[in-house]
């Protein structure tokens, strides 16, 4: 008997999973942000055995040269060779990104169902707190907590992260308050289901969709905001060959060299982008009645 | 109303004393030793035991906690600065105007800009006009500010000459830190503006009003955008967030001499209480214009207003 809802409830799922794919497949800004993503990914993986050049190697003769055939986005303040920086770097970028997200989702997720689930004087204490984490703007707690912890990459995942978990327990709330008024869960609770079940697989499963949308776009974001820290001298710093870092490291010449500014810079901005258009494209497929 | 303002004012309390812990606690765990940053390179390690024991750094976390709070909520005192051994608010208060003044200009362009690109974008709907406000505000989004700063630099004051490339005075010198920190304060609301429009477009009181033969506009200002105009205002609320947080990064690719770059540059020199300070403060402009943003909107949907006029009718008969 369990064996067969089970069966049935997949299929069903499977078919609102097909549907949104198919949907999000005849998106084509979404099916380029994701190919952009994917393309990243793929060669900041791949990135030590591509890289033209060694990105530490330094080459004092090609200090500050411009892009050329060579040096596809020419050289650094001390000759290393910006393209095989930024392949480079991508790994620390992304990985920050995706690891800060979701972070601040599992931490979200598990406040979330918390409140959302037991209400009562929980959910007042725990709202209340999060109120006073959401009436300091993100970006100048991101500072201050990294400004505690000191640089570092680990440091600059929790510093970013933080800031982002109120957002995710207020969504996931919400829908966690829709799903839980529905029979099936009264039924799961009247069969002395344990709380943990319920939540896991009765409540969640069923309230977690907002969320997809909302981590695709917060990767992009924290993306940014991982790139401010750098820029005034907080989160990853060089010499590691960080975006942001390398934006930093590039700023004192950036009137002579505006190279050592221009591509981190785009490299951020086309990764952004592509989050961003592929969380868009994301929303429309979940929620088509936006759409027409 | 009145009612509702008081309680919103009251709960303020609260939650400024936690930011106010929560702060205290954050620079709680920073490393290294304000006094030993204080006293420079050639302090003896009894000098700077001597320092600490003066400045209480020894005290035990809740007695320091104790004294901050009591402190800035008692006597309204942030404290003195480390470095240059004035009081924090007095730092503070000299260089809010300009923070406020790059935040409020760009609250204001956020508006101006983004919620007309919003309305052309949703009823020109799949059109050219539509995909080009999109594609402005999916780069806006996207764009780091600071970098967009620089290469506006670059162009503006480098190459043509035009703009001042960094520090205060006239209009001129904010034109630039305000396009960059803008930015994404205007796209957002351009895509708040449009899908918000675009649900209302939808609903049946505009077919009625199209039925009714009203012309395009009278049917867009007087019946879509009333309606549309309650999620935009939330927007609007968190943009200021997002300007606030944003003018720290931006003050100091112009060394603009606001709240940020007094903090970034504090954060460097271990100079705590100004750090503290500075989130307070921040603090407590983003949770006033938060509390302004709400009444605006109950002022804007009748159907809260009511609430708040209909829970206080039930009282008095009670």
């Amino acid at each position: 008997m369990r064996k067969t809802n089970d069966v049935m409830h997949r299929r069903r799922k499977e078919g609102q999973f097909a549907q949104v794919m198919h949907r999000l497949r005849k998106n084509k800004a979404a099916m380029l942000g994701l190919s952009i993503v994917l393309v990243l990914i793929v060669l900041a993986i791949l990135s030590p055995w591509i890289m033209p050049y060694d990105y530490t190697k330094m080459d004092i003769k090609n200090k500050y040269a411009t892009p050329s055939a060579d040096h596809w986005f020419g050289c650094d303040e001390l000759g290393r060779d910006i393209f095989s920086r930024l392949l480079y770097g991508s790994r620390a970028s992304l990985s920050l990104g995706l690891l800060a997200t979701l972070l601040s989702t599992a931490i979200g997720v598990v406040l979330g169902s918390v409140v959302g689930y037991f209400g009562g004087k929980v959910d007042t204490v725990i709202m209340r707190l999060l109120d006073i984490f959401q009436a300091i703007p993100g970006m100048l707690l991101s500072i201050a907590i990294s400004a505690a912890l000191g640089s570092g990459f680990g440091n600059t995942i929790i510093a970013l992260s933080i800031g982002g978990v109120p957002m995710t327990v207020r969504l996931l709330r919400g829908s966690i308050l829709t799903v839980r008024k529905q029979e099936y869960i009264e039924a799961a609770e009247k069969i002395n289901c344990s709380k943990l079940r319920i939540i896991t697989s009765h409540i969640l499963p069923n309230a977690i969709a907002p969320l997809i949308v909302s981590v695709t776009m917060g990767i992009g974001n924290t993306i940014l905001q991982a790139a401010c820290l750098s820029y005034i001298g907080l989160g990853v710093q060089p010499p590691t060959p960080e975006w942001g870092a390398m934006l930093s490291a590039g700023k004192s010449v950036i009137t002579r060299y505006p190279h050592l500014c221009i591509f981190p810079g785009l490299c951020i901005m086309v990764i952004v982008l592509s989050f961003n258009m592929l969380g868009d494209g994301l929303r429309d497929a979940m929620d088509p009645k936006l759409k027409n | 109303m009145g009612r509702y303002i008081l309680k919103r004012l009251l709960w303020m309390i609260p939650v400024m004393l936690g930011i106010a812990v929560l702060i205290f606690s954050i620079m709680y765990i920073c490393p290294g030793d304000p006094a030993a940053s204080m006293l420079g390179t050639g302090a003896t390690q009894v000098q700077i035991e001597a320092k600490r024991e003066e400045m209480g750094l020894n005290d035990p976390y809740i007695v320091r906690l104790g004294r901050y709070l009591c402190d800035v909520f008692l006597h309204f005192d942030l404290g003195t600065s480390y470095m240059y051994g004035t009081p924090v608010i007095d730092g503070l208060m000299e260089r809010m105007q300009y923070t406020l003044v790059i935040a409020l200009s760009c609250m204001l362009m956020q508006i101006l800009i983004g919620t007309p690109l919003g309305i052309i974008a949703a009823t020109h709907r799949n059109g050219i006009a539509d995909r080009i406000c999109m594609f402005i505000a999916m780069l806006g989004v996207s764009i780091p500010a600071f970098w967009l700063a620089l290469m506006m630099v670059v162009v503006f004051a480098v190459n043509l000459g035009w703009l001042p490339a960094f520090g205060v005075g006239g209009f001129k010198y904010y034109i630039m830190p305000c396009l960059a920190n803008c930015l994404a304060g205007v796209a957002t609301q351009a895509r708040q503006t449009r899908s918000s429009m675009l649900e209302v477009i939808r609903s049946d009181y505009v077919t009625t009003a199209k039925a009714k033969g009203l012309s395009e506009r009278s049917v867009l200002l007087k019946h879509a955008l009333p309606n549309a105009l309650i999620p935009i205002i939330t927007i609007v609320g968190n943009g200021m967030g997002m300007m606030l947080g944003g003018t720290v990064v931006i003050e100091n690719v112009f060394s603009i001499p606001g709240i940020g770059s007094y903090m970034t540059s504090a954060i460097n020199s271990r100079d705590y209480p100004i750090v503290m300070g500075g989130v307070l403060l921040l603090g407590l402009i983003f949770s006033l214009i938060m509390l302004l943003v709400d009444v605006v909107y109950a002022f804007v949907d009748p159907r809260i207003k009511a609430q708040y006029e209909g829970k206080k009718r039930r009282k008095s008969h009670a």
